[in-house]
């Protein structure tokens, strides 16, 4: 046993244990042969001090009682469950299909959930500094929102670009008290942007807890992130039972680095009937080779502290990634994706830009919600499973989609997409909501 | 070969600078492909002879979190001219056998794409010494130390004035060659002082069993180089290095440049006992 393991049992092949157990409740560090910590040895004692602190929070019912608290009083916790009729009869196969809001939390996506969580931790640990990383803004505004809530000092780092692009979403963290830092590094995207956290991190780490927006990173990132998640299951569950009293057929969710997927499929893990899709961002094609789309386009590989499916080139750099959506555009992707990949519990398939603000403006349309970019990128695989439906060989098939944010912060993307500004905008697409 | 057979030359150079000129060795990072990759090998060579022990060979990588800004914009030109980490095995092919070890500092993804055990054979191939992992811990690494005691090659992990007792003793016992001493929590930089932290953490990570260690992060000048030749089994100096190549008007000049930042150092880490 490592002595760094927090307690738990590290195992010394970077391959892992095999897996028993219910898949749900499986904890880091791997996932298969995927995840670890692959980190400079300097935040190894800060990963150690996150992971008791975690375990130990877990325990204690006053934490699970504050956080719930807090999602109840602040998030808006549960989120509704909606059954939309008309975007159904697009997907076709007589299927039914409901969405789980988590578009109408505070902050305007399931980003919160997370951050809430890991602010109370910060809290227990008597750390006074939170670092974020964000593509366009949307974890930075939750992180900004949770450390003026909890008196925390906030440093957001983001790509210059982004800042640029997302000036709106810059005023609002500044307005909530954070300081935002354009990153200038590498190819000044959310990628470097994490690069820059975690410099800072190395840094500050005595002070400073990294508050990460994803299921990536290293241990205990990915198990955390999660946890703190799959309160959206949870509630889709025992909603959908009092709807239909009975489970869904699918669960669909974009994939970026993965956390509304992981947290919608996490109820469902361990119900066999239950197929699982993660959508990831096709881009403008996977033969283009601009597209995140890490399952069908990349390889295993190491990035940024965990071992997981990589868009990189022959040797190993890594290759930038591309979507319409910022949030879903990152060169990597939580390993428990890659393990539920490769043990073939989940199915991810890519969906390119075209089709995702098809969907968009499908749901604009049809149910009076404008989704995030990147939400719309689940509602466009639940189009597509429409034809696949009839051989699944149910009667009235159910599917669960998670509408992880909401579009407000798209609707000038949207606008340039489909031609609806009456002058030159200024903001471009590749914007949204971001890890 | 076992582990145990593995004689690291990279610590029988270290013993053998202590034992007949009392001092610390100079270890010097340049990386590979910056300004090019000939002139990055002619750098190198330039280095060694103006007085660097032991060569730290920096293979260029997309995300660099452990470097600071001078080797970050070094290792990104790099990158945008084409390096290739098979450049990096030739350089080693070119700057090997003039006496100082080569230790290739690489982030892990690279050597994990090239396969860790067809890397451990060619950089042994090359004449390389090992490997230096600033993101790879002993307890990932399974791999690499069958590999790395398979081919006889130096595995030069990290440590930090964060690291228990319990993780020094760790990387203490996993590391051959030195163990590579963060002087500071922080990343690759020149400072106005070097941690205070780094002889505590220096005499710890002996006491926890390392046969030798050596300080990195923020050593720029000789008379840091001096203070810190004081007490570790070697000085790594890497950003100031870079910066005389970066801050030259041309290839020459950054040749002359690492001259005589090198030859201070040198000089700097012969004064310290």
């Amino acid at each position: 046993m490592s002595p760094s393991s927090g307690g738990r049992p590290v195992p010394s092949d970077a391959h892992g244990p095999a897996t028993t157990g219910p898949l749900s409740t499986h904890q880091g560090p791997y996932f298969g042969q995927f995840g670890g910590r692959f980190v400079p040895e300097a935040l190894i004692a800060a990963l150690d001090e996150l992971d008791t602190a975690y375990h130990k929070a877990q325990a204690d019912p006053a934490f699970g009682a504050a956080l719930a608290k807090l999602h109840r009083t602040y998030t808006g916790r549960p989120s509704p469950l909606t059954e939309v009729e008309r975007f159904a009869r697009h997907v076709g196969g007589g299927a039914r299909v409901f969405l789980k809001r988590e578009d109408l939390n505070h902050t305007g996506s399931h980003k919160i959930n997370n951050v809430l969580g890991q602010a109370l931790l910060v809290k227990r640990m008597g750390k006074t500094r939170v670092i974020a990383e964000t593509g366009a803004g949307q974890h930075g505004v939750a992180t900004a929102t949770a450390a003026a809530l909890m008196d925390l000092e906030c440093t957001v780092y983001m790509g210059e670009e982004d800042t640029r692009r997302q000036a709106l979403n810059v005023a609002r963290m500044r307005l909530l008290g954070a300081e935002v830092v354009p990153v200038r590094q590498g190819s000044r995207t959310l990628k470097d942007a994490i690069n820059e956290a975690l410099r800072d991190w190395v840094t500050n780490v005595e002070t400073t807890h990294y508050l990460l927006g994803t299921v990536t990173g290293p241990h205990p990132f990915p198990e955390m992130v999660r946890d703190f998640h799959k309160i959206i299951g949870e509630e889709a569950r025992a909603q959908l039972f009092d709807e239909i009293g009975r489970l869904p057929d699918a669960v669909a969710a974009c994939v970026g680095g993965g956390s509304n997927a992981m947290g919608i499929f996490n109820a469902f893990l361990d119900e066999p009937s239950v197929r699982l899709f993660g959508f990831e961002a096709g881009g403008h094609g996977i033969s283009s080779g601009e597209h995140a789309a890490r399952f069908s386009g990349g390889e295993p590989g190491v990035l940024q502290g965990a071992r997981s499916y990589l868009l990189q080139d022959d040797d190993g750099q890594t290759r930038p990634s591309h979507s319409v959506s910022a949030g879903l555009d990152y060169p990597s992707v939580g390993p428990e994706h890659a393990w539920l990949h490769d043990i073939g519990r989940a199915e991810y398939r890519p969906v390119d830009d075209d089709q995702a603000m098809e969907a968009f403006r499908l749901l604009c349309r049809t149910e009076g919600i404008i989704p995030a970019i990147e939400s719309a990128h689940a509602l466009a695989g639940a189009l597509q499973l429409g034809p696949e439906l009839g051989q699944w060989g149910v009667e009235e098939p159910v599917l669960l989609v998670n509408l992880s944010g909401r579009g407000d912060k798209d609707v000038a993307t949207a606008g340039a997409w489909f031609g609806l500004l009456d002058e030159e905008p200024t903001v471009l697409a590749d914007q949204g909501e971001q890890l | 070969m076992t582990g145990t057979d593995v004689v690291s030359s990279t610590g029988a150079l270290l013993d053998a600078l202590a034992e007949r000129e009392n001092r610390a060795a100079l270890v010097g990072y340049l990386p590979v492909g910056y300004p090019s990759v000939p002139a990055s090998v002619d750098a190198v060579r330039t280095m060694v002879d103006a007085g660097v022990d032991v060569v730290e060979l920096g293979m260029p990588y997309s995300d660099p979190v452990m470097d600071g800004p001078v080797i970050q914009r070094a290792v990104e030109a790099a990158l945008a001219r084409g390096t290739r980490v098979r450049d990096t095995l030739l350089a080693v092919e070119q700057v090997a056998g003039r006496g100082a070890p080569i230790l290739v500092m690489t982030y892990w993804n690279l050597v994990l794409r090239y396969g860790v055990e067809a890397y451990a054979r060619d950089l042994a191939a090359a004449g390389g010494a090992g490997l230096i992992t600033p993101d790879l811990i002993p307890d990932e690494a399974a791999e690499w130390i069958a590999a790395s005691d398979r081919h006889g090659l130096d595995r030069v992990f990290l440590v930090a004035p964060s690291s228990t007792p319990e993780r020094l003793a760790l990387t203490a016992a996993s590391s051959r060659g030195f163990v590579y001493a963060a002087s500071t929590m922080g990343v690759t930089g020149e400072r106005s002082t070097v941690g205070s932290r780094a002889q505590q953490l220096v005499s710890d990570t002996r006491a926890a069993g390392a046969r030798h260690v050596c300080v990195g992060l923020g050593v720029s000048r000789p008379e840091q180089a001096a203070e810190v030749g004081a007490y570790a089994d070697g000085v790594i100096v890497g950003s100031a290095l870079v910066r005389a190549l970066v801050d030259a008007p041309d290839e020459r000049a950054g040749l002359a440049a690492l001259t005589a930042v090198t030859q201070s150092l040198a000089a700097g880490v012969r004064s310290a006992r």
